[in-house]
């Protein structure tokens, strides 16, 4: 046995945990067919430790699910895989690819994968059969997800209306669908950048390497350094040269920068988040830049 | 329970707090102010609001746009929902439930109340008490948020007067004698100079109370928790089915009330059979005792039949289960709630139907006047009703537990949540 505490106080770390896996069980028991969003990134990492803990000694009583966008780290699908085989839950690769050969999404060749990755999920969802859908998504990120309930109702078409979002209390949360409809369930909304990182270190969890520092042969694109790699080609006047970097997050590999910096451990990495002049996904996210707006429309069509 | 570790917030506390304001009252600047003097406000996020703001044309950076995340809300420069924001100070984590204040918006602050350990009420030192400040303070008080604090603010627009705040406050804490407010702080500010707000104001020097981050910072919510009265709603039914843990059974959930031990006597309802606590696990680690709001799986000695919806209570302390439930509700739907209307109620982790017998009364927030001629109740209206339910829910009243003395209601048809409910008593 273990633990104490005096005069029964939980630190708010202990707080969101058990919240989270309130949220997990919540979903497990009143869903049909639940299923994890798990990209390999750091906070699909937490959210998928909080849904080990929430059934323990039992497995997780639902699969995970990836959006193979083509573009993704090799060394975050490496994770991914030490993940899903520890736990032995089900894993379902919805590819990008595949729907596009399937006509289910159109390459135009000017629509980015970010954006062609929402039509992917829609279909996995829907040809899975899947009613409730876990994202890591969290309310610090971004002013639209401020507003995202815990349970964010879509509707047939995987639309999020942000004017006809369903008041959430106490933690009383409403499950109720219609037929072709689906629930995006977001277990870790009250958790920041610092909390995730607090926690991966607390828990001792193993997450993608990209996010310590290393050495990489980078560019310049838009403000943001970008790694060099065929898949996303260097543009007239672009130069790769090798430079200390790390990953604030796990994205499209053509879309996600990197920061310089020497943090090789998540004490060092907590130490550098809390003096960070910009959010993460204003920092390295390309897909969040186009407008003040945009990711509230990418969410209005279905996105994570 | 894992290990402490270096981290800087991990072992920190929280305070969830809800405001409840239109900008007129300062209410964004306010937060803005806490979010810049804690440093959680990034440079691109605030470089994005200056940008806005220039090509709007204000004459100042409007802070507002930092909360108002939805696209209409910016069109319309109102806060119509509710925004949660995150920032941290050495002492505290805190969760700030931002919610609109005008009357038509009524549910939201509701919304926002449900889950605050404290609740911010700002008024304009110019104009004192208004209708809103005194219907915020109602709609607190009625969701049992345990700590109010009055921020009398715009004390620069008065002379920085200690009269100006000495008629606000005895105004105040007359009118709060009607309501249920076990701690009030009335704290003078100037949230758009800082006075009082992180630093003490140099300009009232009369003042000898806390700043405003200060009280956030060291008010006391632990003993807040009912500590007493064991409620254990079980959520989840854990069965590994598994050779290595073939005979495991245990009951996950999150403890609404008292403290659960290994060995402890207690009652399952509503079956009413006993047993004792075997163990309780907390993921992979067995734990001496578990307390609110932890998440924990409780297994019993006997082999009790025991499934969601049941709740684990102490034999000599549990929850009368009951039918007739008599209850305070705040409606959301756009068509107002009426007598021999049928509803989905979601209580703890337990669904069932509900028809309502009667509505007493609806009870007017500005002024605390009951109507009792008004027989329905519109959108963002709140008012005492009975309801019959079609299964025993085992509840206590509000004023003693925030979770089991809580309930929504669902429309059977649209799906969407339409009331809110909180228990006065089982009949």
């Amino acid at each position: 046995m273990s633990q104490t505490h005096p005069d029964y106080r939980l630190s708010q770390l202990d707080q969101l945990e058990a919240e989270s896996i309130h949220i997990f069980r919540e979903v497990a028991a009143e869903f049909e067919k639940p299923v994890l969003m798990f990209s390999g990134g750091k906070d699909s990492i937490v959210m998928l430790r909080l849904a080990e803990k929430a059934f323990y000694p039992a497995k997780i009583p639902f699969p995970v699910m990836q959006i193979d966008t083509g573009l993704d780290f090799p060394e975050v699908l490496v994770t991914r895989d030490n993940w899903v085989n520890r736990l032995g839950v089900r894993l379902v690769v919805a590819s990008i690819d595949d729907a596009i050969a399937n006509g289910v999404v159109v390459d135009d060749g000017k629509t980015s994968r970010n954006r062609m990755q929402t039509g992917t999920l829609l279909n996995a969802i829907e040809e899975n059969g899947f009613t409730a859908a876990f994202g890591g998504g969290r309310r610090d990120e971004e002013k639209a997800r401020a507003k995202e309930r815990v349970y964010s109702h879509r509707d047939e078409f995987g639309q999020w209306d942000p004017k006809m979002q369903r008041p959430e209390l106490w933690s009383l949360y409403n499950g109720r669908l219609h037929a072709g409809e689906h629930m995006r369930i977001f277990p870790i909304s009250n958790w920041t950048e610092l909390d995730v990182w607090d926690y991966i270190g607390r828990e001792g969890i193993e997450i993608p390497p990209i996010y310590f520092s290393h050495q990489r042969r980078v560019f310049e694109r838009d403000g943001m350094l970008m790694s060099e790699t065929p898949l996303n080609p260097l543009r007239a006047g672009e130069v790769a040269e090798e430079r200390t970097v790390r990953f604030r997050t796990c994205g499209d590999i053509t879309l996600t920068g990197c920061v310089e910096s020497t943090a090789s451990t998540i004490p060092e990495i907590i130490a550098e988040v809390s003096i960070a002049k910009l959010t993460e996904r204003g920092a390295t996210r390309g897909d969040d830049r186009f407008s003040e707006a945009a990711m509230e429309d990418r969410k209005k069509e279905g996105y994570f | 329970m894992p290990d402490a570790t270096d981290s800087i917030t991990a072992n920190m506390d929280m305070l969830r707090f809800a405001t409840a304001g239109s900008v007129d009252d300062g209410k964004s600047t306010l937060i803005g102010r806490l979010l810049l003097d804690s440093k959680s406000i990034f440079e691109d996020q605030l470089e994005a609001v200056q940008a806005t703001s220039v090509s709007k044309g204000y004459d100042y950076t409007d802070l507002a746009l930092l909360t108002d995340g939805l696209r209409s809300e910016r069109e319309q420069g109102i806060t119509i929902d509710v925004a949660y924001r995150y920032f941290a100070t050495p002492a505290r984590k805190f969760i700030i439930a931002d919610t609109p204040g005008h009357v038509q918006y009524t549910r939201n602050m509701v919304t926002g109340a449900s889950t605050a350990d404290l609740g911010l009420v700002l008024v304009d030192a110019r104009q004192g008490l208004t209708e809103q400040s005194r219907r915020h303070a109602v709609i607190l008080s009625l969701l049992r948020v345990p700590h109010l604090v009055l921020a009398v603010n715009k004390m620069d627009l008065v002379d920085f007067s200690q009269e100006v705040y000495d008629k606000i406050h005895a105004e105040f804490t007359t009118f709060a004698t009607k309501l249920n407010i076990p701690d009030l702080e009335v704290i003078p500010i100037s949230a758009l100079a800082g006075d009082n707000v992180v630093n003490r104001s140099e300009n009232m020097d009369w003042y000898s109370g806390p700043t405003l981050m200060h009280h956030l910072e060291n008010v006391h919510v632990a003993s807040d928790r009912d500590l007493v009265d064991v409620r254990f709603p079980v959520q989840y039914v854990v069965r590994p089915k598994s050779d290595e843990h073939h005979d495991y059974r245990g009951y996950g959930g999150m403890v609404a009330g008292g403290v659960l031990k290994p060995g402890d006597e207690v009652v399952v309802l509503p079956s009413g059979m006993t047993s004792k606590i075997a163990g309780i696990d907390l993921f992979d680690q067995e734990i001496t005792e578990a307390f609110p709001p932890m998440s924990v799986t409780v297994r019993l000695e006997d082999d009790v039949d025991v499934s969601r919806g049941d709740m684990i209570a102490r034999p000599a302390n549990a929850p009368k289960p009951s039918q007739d439930i008599d209850a305070m509700i705040c409606w959301m739907a756009d068509a107002p709630l009426k007598p021999r209307q049928k509803l989905a109620i979601k209580h703890t982790t337990r669904s069932a139907r509900t028809l309502v017998k009667d509505i007493q009364y609806r009870l007017d927030v500005n002024t605390l006047h009951r109507d009792q001629e008004t027989k329905e109740l519109g959108r963002n209206e709140i008012g005492r009703v009975q309801l019959r339910t079609t299964v025993p829910l085992l509840c206590d009243p509000y004023s003693k537990n925030r979770t089991t003395g809580s309930f929504i209601l669902i429309d059977e048809a649209t799906g969407i949540t339409v009331g809110a409910g909180m228990i006065n008593s089982g009949a």
